[in-house]
């Protein structure tokens, strides 16, 4: 399954609850203030490297962009645009938006 | 493949709106069909064509309704929800006793079912929320 | 995953809840949604995870809000053959509550089986 959070790791529990429900092989998409969690050196960074040891991490590029983000993105976490985010949704059976 | 969009919230308030829009754009220019974007929530919000945002920044209703006209799009406002947030076409004006009618061009307005028939029909349904 | 009887497609469908109730329209609204959805002879199974166990509690009295109270309406999915009502236990012991405060009858599942049952979904709903 493709799961996307939406909400800053910091001011909300989406993205922790997402990592709680998503198997090993999914796909976690950050986008909008979600990006905010593929930033390194923050406190949920130690949480992000452990997740990606069974879920791929994505955040959109335009996001991370507009935010300022762009030099921050941790080591294994890929950027993904707009077709990349569709390209996800085709490949993965579903999507479940972590609102 | 067929997708299904939901759109939660509406427009400027929320990022989701913007979101739906560029995955939507995305998806056909890969040549993917849009099933139906449904509307719900504030997200019927989207659907009003009293908007008139500044100038230099992107008209969130007026992009729907004209990516609607080029590619036949299917904008699908929830009456439930339209009703309780004073969203109307011409004929629910009517039939509610309202004086005026505020919908956008290329959006229509029924029932929680067009959501479930596009969650039934399209090969993917993807939410865009707050 | 979609199933294919007497030529009609059933896919499997999941609404996710993760808000309380009154302080926001999401509850309500999708309820409104599962209620609708309910004619259509679909797979449905409804998921409780973080706030959204408080929809379900006993002894809603909203009276003093003067909105309405809809809590009587999840005894009513029965009726409309929506059984499916998955509960997060971790998300039920953080608020204090047990299965005992809860309105309906409800299947309460931990992360990991929670996790299995949003897997196996072919159309995830999030509010």
């Amino acid at each position: 399954m493709l799961h996307t959070v939406n909400k800053s790791p910091f001011d909300h529990n989406s993205f922790e609850t997402c990592l709680k429900f998503a198997r090993p092989g999914s796909a976690v998409l950050l986008i909008e203030d979600g990006v905010y969690a593929a930033a390194a050196d923050t406190a949920v960074s130690k949480r992000v490297q452990e997740a990606l040891k069974s879920v791929s991490i994505y955040a959109l590029k335009p996001d991370v962009e507009a935010r300022g983000m762009q030099n921050r993105v941790m080591d294994g976490v890929r950027l993904v645009d707009y077709a990349g985010f569709v390209d996800l949704v085709v490949e993965y059976n579903a999507v479940q938006s972590w609102l | 493949m067929k997708f299904g969009i939901l759109v939660n919230e509406g427009p400027y308030t929320h990022e989701a709106s913007d979101t739906a829009y560029q995955f939507a754009k995305a998806a056909l220019a890969k040549g993917h069909e849009i099933y139906r974007v449904f509307f719900y929530h504030d997200g019927v919000n989207n659907g009003t064509r009293l908007t008139v945002p500044p100038q230099d920044d992107r008209n969130v209703v007026k992009r729907w309704s004209d990516l609607a006209a080029k590619h036949k799009l299917d904008l699908v406002v929830c009456i439930a929800a339209a009703q309780r947030r004073g969203l109307m076409d011409a004929a629910e004006a009517k039939r509610n006793g309202k004086d005026a009618d505020n919908i956008a061009p290329g959006f229509r307005i029924s029932g929680l079912g067009q959501l479930i028939e596009a969650g039934i029909q399209a090969d993917r349904l993807v939410v865009f929320g707050g | 995953m979609a199933q294919e009887t007497h030529g009609r497609v059933s896919k499997k469908f999941l609404y996710v809840n993760r808000k309380a109730p009154y302080g926001t329209i999401y509850a309500l609204e999708s309820l409104e949604v599962v209620l609708i959805g309910a004619a259509f002879e679909q797979d449905v199974s409804l998921a409780f995870v973080d706030d959204g166990v408080y929809q379900l509690t006993k002894g809603q009295d909203t009276k003093g809000l003067q909105m309405k109270n809809f809590s009587p309406t999840f005894r009513a999915l029965e009726d409309y053959d929506v059984t499916k009502l998955y509960v997060e236990k971790e998300a039920l012991q953080a608020r204090g509550l047990s299965e005992a405060d809860l309105v309906v009858p409800v299947e309460v599942v931990n992360a990991q089986r929670m996790a299995e049952i949003m897997e196996a979904q072919d159309v995830i709903l999030s509010f």
